[in-house]
């Protein structure tokens, strides 16, 4: 038998320049969300600026929008709306979605047949229009734009899941814990989940970045976030006048929008790797 | 004399996930004579595989030759640049994969295959290159070799395979042809057709080979000369039949010893008085298949028919056929796994419900299941001490101290060192894998244990270790194994009785040391005969075999 190397108890991990670069991005934007009236210098509505789309300045680093107000309070403000409904509908999505999509491969038979085809009709309908129709429908407030996002998104992330599942569900270790007589329960917490966390985590972080767009483009079509509040998608509807004038007004939210979706795909492309080393 | 190969001082790096760089080929020298067949013999990752490609100029994946010179007919494939390396391969050099099922192409037809180094190459016209083909088809006995090279892959066996890649490596009349473990994934009784087709078409040729294997009984059969390895160095080089019989180093002495089991289970009857008692496992009429269409009350494909048998307790029962016998279909049904579709199993006198999910917990624990493949049948998320610790949990409710005193207590049964609980199931070797699976098992202080192949995929001298240790272990605990396995010898080592198999039925049940006996089922004796001894002469021998023996060239 081999020496017996002392098993290390924390492994190593390699994260490269741009997972680094994408992670501080994404926690600039966090951190602004969450700490919003300790960076914004103005109030969400103060009109602040005797011009409308004001250029950047000392002042005001972001110019002021079409009513004068400060930019940049106006995107850290909107970063707690873009941020924390894609962050709660992403979550809603794929924990149902994971949760549903590994029990269905773990079940099977008749209870695996009536999701899947039940989500693969909702998955047909086009997102944008229903996400159209439903707030249309019942009006737009957050809870609403919510779940409604989280209902588009789910069907993917169970699709997603199932896959998965379904491949580790015929691994040996699953029909060992079968014949021991585990659960579903346990099968999916212990057996499955485990092994298909990793790219379970991919997917959350791609899901979001969908939601953030879709987001920002029911907010642009006037159907997001309501006035006085502002999401990024919002914020660029309400200065798209700024245009013409090239107004920092509208570039910013869209640069913002596209600064959290970049990082957080490059994140997920550049995941610290665990560095296995068997002969170690 | 010219040698034909010569590797001087060979040195292979691999760069591991951490960016070292780890010798795996610590300066190897050998040589092979113009016409000899060379045995690389050793244990996974002795670095047999590493050699045999090197040969070639290749290097796997994160490997590098790292030193040395390999010289094949003058040239120095380590030198080589890699467009003068392909030049040579299929010519001058060429190889034969272990499992000739995979490298085929599935969606083209055999005869382009054979003659796609003719084609490379611009040999010859690809008239003559089919002609040359066919002649080798024959020379290597496959069936109808004139129609045969029009079919597909997944027309012909293994076995057919086997000898088609054999074929495609000898078209270009190549001066040195590397073996890598080409009859490993066969059944016996096709492993020698195999050895045989080989043999003769190498005997009729003046190329040298180059055969790699775990398994000394195979390479006693066509070796001229064995190198035997271990962890990328030469531990003994000599003639097969001085290695055979005067082994010097203690790792070939470990090796022939692993192949010849040294005890055997005496006590071939039960005792009178336990008869009466109920046998621990009763397998009573049973079928079991694929295919289930509603309405039916048969599967569409019975893989199992109308198989009895009885585990008395402390006595272990063999099951043996060839792949395809139905032997695992008939382990899953008595696991549960799948559902039996006639017949029934009785475990300690109680009948058993045909699904897992059926069964009681109780039912479950006294009857558990170790399956072929380790590196599968261990959650690769968990540690190995929480794999055996479920069981635990989850038959008998210990947690906390309790459960890992058991943990221990169980790792020291299966001979593994306790820090190992800690660690996950890819940082062990085989044969530790393996011993985690048994673990599990014996964490259910189970009355019966299903071992489905459990040594199939290990070395030689890890499946000695295993097989010694189930026996330790039913001395322990009053267990009672059905021991699943193609390798006669291996469930001659263990059980009392073995059952035959062969299409799903059940042709005989014997005492182990009787199978093949004269007075016994035709097949069984082939199975007997077909099992690889040392003595190199065995395979001619078999010529005159009733079953075995050779057609008359016709």
């Amino acid at each position: 038998m081999r020496p017996q190397a002392l098993p290390s108890r924390r492994p190593a991990f390699r994260f490269n320049l741009v997972g680094w670069v994408s992670l501080a991005i994404i926690l600039f934007w966090a951190l602004a969300a969450i700490a919003a009236p300790a960076f914004a210098p103005h109030g969400v509505g103060d009109m602040v600026d005797d011009d409308y789309f004001g250029p950047i300045s000392w002042a005001l680093p972001l110019g002021s929008d079409y009513l004068g107000r400060d930019m940049l309070s106006r995107i850290i403000y909107g970063t707690r709306y873009t941020v924390g409904i894609s962050l709660a509908a992403v979550l809603i999505a794929c924990t149902t979605g994971v949760v549903l999509g590994m029990t269905a491969a773990t079940a099977g038979g008749w209870l695996d047949t009536v999701l899947s085809r039940g989500l693969d009709a909702l998955s047909s309908i086009p997102s944008k229009l229903f996400g159209l129709v439903v707030v249309a429908a019942v009006g737009s407030s957050i809870p609403v734009l919510i779940m409604t996002l989280a209902v588009i998104y789910m069907p993917g992330a169970y699709r997603f899941a199932r896959a998965l599942a379904v491949n580790v569900s015929t691994m040996d270790f699953v029909t060992a814990a079968r014949i021991r007589g585990e659960g579903t329960r346990y099968l999916i917490g212990a057996e499955i989940l485990p092994n298909i966390i990793g790219p379970v985590f991919a997917d959350i972080g791609l899901r979001f970045v969908f939601i953030v767009l879709l987001l920002s483009g029911l907010s642009f079509l006037g159907l997001g976030v309501q006035p006085p509040n502002a999401d990024w998608g919002a914020l660029v509807r309400e200065n798209i006048g700024g245009l013409p004038f090239g107004a920092p007004a509208v570039m910013a939210p869209s640069l913002a929008i596209a600064s959290l979706t970049i990082s957080v795909n490059l994140l997920i492309d550049n995941l610290p790797r665990k560095i296995r080393d068997r002969s170690a | 004399m010219t040698q034909l190969v010569d590797i001087r001082d060979l040195r292979v790096d691999a760069t591991t996930d951490a960016g070292r760089r780890i010798e795996i080929i610590k300066g190897i020298s050998l040589t092979v004579a113009e016409g000899e067949m060379v045995a690389l013999i050793g244990e996974s990752g002795s670095g047999k595989t590493t050699i045999a490609l090197s040969l070639l100029g290749h290097a796997r994946d994160g490997c590098r030759i790292a030193g040395g010179s390999i010289l094949v007919a003058g040239q120095d494939m380590a030198k080589l640049s890699e467009r003068e390396r392909a030049k040579l391969r299929g010519t001058v050099v060429s190889y034969v994969p272990q499992s000739a099922a995979a490298a085929f192409n599935p969606s083209l037809r055999v005869m382009d295959q054979v003659i796609e180094i003719t084609r490379i190459h611009r040999l010859m016209p690809r008239a003559e290159a089919e002609a040359r083909a066919v002649a080798l088809f024959r020379a290597l006995s496959l069936p109808e070799p004139e129609r045969i090279g029009a079919r597909y892959p997944h027309q012909l066996s293994g076995g057919q395979l086997q000898r088609l890649a054999a074929a495609m490596a000898l078209i270009g009349d190549p001066r040195l042809v590397v073996f890598d473990e080409p009859t490993t994934a066969l059944d016996v009784t096709t492993q020698i057709e195999v050895l045989r087709a080989i043999k003769s078409v190498m005997r009729g040729t003046s190329a040298g080979g180059v055969y790699v294997s775990h398994d000394l009984a195979i390479v006693a059969q066509v070796a001229d000369r064995i190198v035997v390895l271990k962890n990328g160095e030469v531990q003994e080089e000599g003639p097969t039949a001085q290695i055979l019989s005067a082994p010097r180093h203690p790792y070939t002495k470990a090796l022939l010893a692993a192949f010849r089991p040294e005890t055997v289970p005496a006590q071939p009857a039960a005792p009178e008085a336990e008869a009466a008692a109920p046998p621990v496992l009763e397998v009573d009429d049973v079928s079991a298949g694929y295919g289930w269409v509603p309405g039916r009350a048969m599967p569409l494909i019975r893989a199992v028919k109308n198989v009895s048998f009885r585990v008395e307790r402390g006595r272990n029962i063999g099951i043996i056929g060839e792949s395809g016998c139905g032997k695992s279909t008939l382990a899953r049904t008595i696991a549960g796994i799948m559902p039996a579709c006639g017949g029934g199993i009785s475990l300690e006198g109680q009948r058993l419900a045909p699904l897992a999910a059926q069964r009681s917990r109780e039912q479950l624990r006294r009857l558990q299941i170790v399956f072929q493949s380790a590196d599968t049948a261990l959650n690769p998320a968990k540690q190995i001490g929480e794999i055996i610790g479920r069981p635990l949990t989850f038959y008998q409710s210990l947690r906390g101290a309790a459960r890992e005193a058991r943990v221990d207590q169980l790792l020291d049964m299966v001979q593994l060192p306790r820090p190992l609980k800690h660690r996950h199931a890819a940082e062990l070797s085989g044969g530790q894998k393996q011993r985690v699976n048994l673990a599990r098992a014996l964490a259910a202080d189970p009355s019966v244990i299903l071992c489905d192949e459990i040594t199939s995929a290990l070395d030689t001298v890890v499946a000695a270790a295993i097989i010694e240790l189930l026996r330790e272990l039913q001395n322990g605990l009053g267990l009672s194994y059905v021991f699943i396995s193609h390798d006669l010898p291996t469930v001659q080592a263990i059980c009392n009785e073995v059952v035959v198999m062969r299409g799903g039925e059940k042709l005989e049940q014997c005492l182990a040391m009787q199978v093949g006996d004269p007075s016994g089922h035709p097949y069984s004796q082939l199975l007997m005969a077909s099992v690889p001894r040392l003595d190199p002469s065995w395979l001619d021998g078999l010529d005159h075999h009733p079953q075995l023996g050779r057609a008359p060239p016709g």
